[in-house]
């Protein structure tokens, strides 16, 4: 906790055009992700409009909203598992019209998931190395026929994979079954797998959901971990607020799928609309 | 024990269990150590036993590991099984002498599974769109249209020349393949030593994909497609890779039977067929590659062994099924197991809580 306030207390945050809260040493820097008047409707009902994001390249973004605001179906958005009716997303410069989730994954982004999707039956070790499916590539015949290549290939991704794992403390459980891992390892071992899949922004859909406030505490500290070692971005979902002001340097409040603010953790909690979004509106007089 | 070290153990023991299988009806069928011997219907059996083997561990692939139900299993084996016969048939009459058997039988096993993997491609590309029942559906429907296509099929060889005919029975030379009448006056080349190695090869084949990085990307797309996706799975392609496998292998399977009787028929390959091979893979349990061989085994042998009960054969073939099936499945029984193997209880909790 007390490497999280340091760490904020050193970061100036400098406004960029168009709203974007970025961290200065990103200033001169492409920023990792450019969402600019994005929007989809499911049947007329309008679940983003006219939604605009701008992360640097070691930014630790939060995106926060009441229930139903449409955060969920942000990432669903930038990970294009919906194709948005209107705007556009740029990954590190790229235009990520007309691709799918699988051409997103390889421009750099990389997500866990609100209501965790592991890989139940399979162990600790094997969900990361879904994750270095397309980092360490060896053909399908080399697969069948046991060239060298798979002998090389495996060892790799086995040693990559506990190398991820160490991040979380995790190398002790890599054969145990996912499914079987308590919640908090679960959420955490999405975040490995994610990690694995070597993004550039890591979409993090409420990463401390059903963790204790230690656990919570753990997570802050290691996703700032993570962002340091791994130099990416960060763009997480999250009820906790002391998690999201905690390290957040940008923060971004939706409500019924439209900005309604954005800026630094002090700005946020201080901001009237905000405070009506989530507590309603304030008796006159 | 490390997953790794567990995973090559559980693979020899299936290889064991095959070779094992193989030497000892080698032996029975020499007859070297008396009353150990087997019987004639039963000997006949033992092609078709590889064959099923074959069919089940394939189609275990598609319905185990890549989690779609395939209906049509039986025509890619129809596929195989004629463009089999041709091969076989073809260079018997191009090279009437210097054409071994072993050869003809390769080049059999090679086109069959050849021909069924492409016409799996190009199966595949509009099935593997759908999901589900619709998807078991439609590959109902393939089966179904292969077989009646090989009915208006004729093939002729005339030496070295392969006359093509849609419908058309005047071909110039000696008809291999005569539209429903089907392939006539085949060489019965396939023998228990070929089957036994295609047995081995589709083992081989099937656990060493299903251990490799693209067996894992078919698992994951299997278990949750979304999370596959986003982790740069491409699903489609994975699906497609398992599917023409599996229709690769069946092929195969399937120019082996053809070669294993002088006439062969596209109604043999009926539904039922299909339906056959699944209840192979459903009751050896899903995913489960040595259940596929001794399931296949057993119930290629029962038909055989039930020949006492006449014409209630069925029958009792049909109630041993229904019974296999409950037990197996009893919850009784599942905790007695889980008692005996206190390692297994995770899994059969998880199940019940799902």
């Amino acid at each position: 906790m007390t490497q999280t306030k340091k760490f904020n207390a050193a970061t100036k945050m400098v406004p960029v055009p168009s709203q974007a809260i970025v961290p200065e040493r990103d200033i001169d820097k492409q920023p990792v992700l450019i969402a600019s008047h994005l929007g989809i409707e499911f049947g007329g009902l309008k679940a983003v409009d006219d939604f605009n994001l701008i992360i640097g390249k070691t930014e630790i973004a939060g995106l926060i909203g009441p229930n139903g605001a449409g955060k969920t179906t942000v990432f669903n958005l930038l990970t294009k598992v919906y194709q948005p009716t209107t705007g556009t997303v740029l990954v590190n410069g790229k235009d990520t019209h007309g691709m799918n989730t699988v051409q997103a994954n390889k421009l750099g982004l990389a997500r866990t998931f609100q209501n965790i999707r592991l890989f139940g039956n399979m162990t600790v070790e094997e969900n990361v190395r879904i994750g270095l499916h397309n980092q360490v590539p060896y053909g399908l015949m080399t697969g069948i026929f046991r060239l060298p290549g798979y002998w090389k290939g495996e060892k790799k991704q086995h040693e990559m994979a506990l190398d991820l794992l160490s991040i979380f403390d995790m190398q002790h459980m890599a054969n145990v079954k996912a499914g079987s891992l308590p919640y908090g390892a679960q959420r955490r071992l999405e975040i490995v797998r994610a990690l694995a899949t070597h993004p550039s922004l890591l979409l993090l859909d409420e990463p401390a959901a059903g963790m204790n406030p230690h656990e919570t505490e753990e997570l802050m500290e290691n996703i700032i971990k993570i962002r340091d070692q791994f130099q990416i971005a960060v763009l997480l979902i999250e009820h906790d607020m002391n998690l999201v002001m905690g390290i957040c340097e940008g923060i971004c409040v939706l409500n019924y799928g439209r900005v309604i603010a954005k800026g630094t953790a002090e700005e946020i909690q201080s901001n009237p609309v905000v405070i009506e979004a989530y507590l309603g509106k304030q008796k006159e007089g | 024990m490390k997953k790794s070290t567990k995973i090559l153990l559980n693979n020899a023991v299936t290889y064991g269990i095959v070779i094992i299988a193989f030497l000892l009806c080698e032996l029975a069928i020499s007859g070297t150590v008396s009353g150990f011997k087997i019987s004639r219907s039963l000997k006949g059996q033992l092609v078709p036993i590889c064959v099923y083997v074959v069919m089940a561990v394939s189609l275990n692939l598609v319905v185990g590991f890549s989690g779609e139900l395939s209906l049509g299993h039986a025509g890619f084996m129809s596929i195989g099984a004629f463009s089999g016969i041709i091969a076989s048939q073809w260079i018997g009459s191009a090279f009437p002498d210097a054409a071994p058997d072993a050869v003809r039988i390769i080049a059999a096993l090679i086109t069959g599974g050849v021909i069924a993997g492409i016409a799996g491609i190009l199966i595949g590309i509009p099935v593997l769109r759908l999901r589900g029942d619709y998807l078991a559906i439609v590959t109902l429907a393939f089966g179904e249209i292969i077989r009646n296509l090989l009915n208006c099929v004729y093939f002729s060889a005339d030496g070295a020349a392969l006359h093509f005919g849609f419908n058309n029975p005047n071909l110039p030379g000696k008809l291999i393949v005569n539209g429903p009448m089907g392939a006539t006056g085949v060489n019965r080349l396939a023998t228990f030593e070929a089957g036994f190695v295609l047995v081995l090869f589709t083992l081989f084949v099937v656990m060493n994909l299903v251990g490799s990085r693209s067996g894992r990307a078919i698992m994951a797309a299997r278990d949750n497609r979304i999370a596959a996706e986003a982790m740069g799975i491409n699903v489609t392609k994975y699906k497609m890779i398992a599917f023409v496998t599996s229709a690769a292998l069946a092929g195969m399977a399937g120019a082996l039977y053809g070669l294993n009787f002088a006439t062969t028929q596209a109604a043999k390959f009926k539904f039922d067929t299909s339906i056959l091979v699944l209840v192979f893979v459903v009751l050896g349990g899903i995913g489960s590659i040595r259940g596929s061989v001794i399931a296949a085994t057993l119930l290629t042998i029962l038909p055989e062994v039930l020949r006492g009960f006449g014409d209630y054969r069925m029958l009792v073939y049909a109630i041993v099924l229904i019974v296999v099936m409950i037990t197996t499945n009893s919850p009784l029984l599942l905790s007695l197991l889980n008692r005996v193997r206190p390692q297994k209880a995770g899994i059969a909790k998880e199940g019940s809580d799902a």
